[in-house]
């Protein structure tokens, strides 16, 4: 079932209500995403990326997923 | 042998790892491309598992490493990151210093090339 991007954003920002969001990708399965949030300080990109993959509650995963690619830039705000 | 035993086998026994969809010869996705590329064009000797070969494999990578997708790249038993993370290190010159500081050899020159023609 294709996901579009206002689903990934609405998905992310129920993880993380105060960050600032932005999701590209109108084709269904690929996209792009940035995330600067606050509580990504302190965090290496690995932690800061497992986090945001976590609020996708599994959408990454196996060959039915629906998100087959998702380009992620996490960082916290300057 | 689990398949958790074997990917602790696997990053002992290797200095750099790349757990990827194809073969580093034969990259059969874009993101595994890319990370194999970076490495084959900086002379990194590292070992490529291929996922697409051994179900198990494919998920007890994304299980061990917590972290959903493939590519991902081990370095000294170390997860380092997958496509994005790797890209975004290979352009601020941190994944020099972490081949560097594990005593990797890779060509210095190569990398500049790559940031060179990335520069935007």
């Amino acid at each position: 079932m294709p996901i579009e991007a206002k689903d990934i954003e609405a998905l992310i920002r129920a993880a993380f209500p105060k960050a600032r969001i932005s999701v590209q990708g109108d084709d269904g399965q690929h996209f792009a995403a940035e995330v600067v949030d606050e509580s990504f300080k302190g965090m290496n990109r690995v932690q800061q990326q497992r986090a945001v993959y976590a609020s996708l509650k599994g959408k990454m995963d196996g060959p039915n997923g629906a998100l087959h690619a998702l380009a992620l830039t996490t960082r916290a705000p300057d | 042998m689990t398949a958790a035993d074997q990917i602790r086998e696997t990053i002992t026994k290797n200095d750099v790892v790349l757990y990827m969809k194809g073969t580093k010869m034969m990259p059969q996705c874009g993101f595994s491309s890319r990370v194999a590329g970076v490495l084959n064009y900086m002379g990194v000797e590292f070992a490529d598992v291929n996922v697409l070969a051994d179900a198990e494999i494919r998920q007890g990578i994304k299980d061990f490493s917590d972290w959903p997708t493939i590519p991902q790249l081990y370095v000294k038993g170390e997860f380092v990151g997958g496509c994005d993370i790797v890209t975004e290190m290979t352009l601020s010159g941190e994944l020099d210093a972490l081949f560097d500081q594990n005593g990797i050899s890779y060509s210095k020159e190569a990398a500049d090339r790559i940031r060179e023609a990335n520069k935007g």
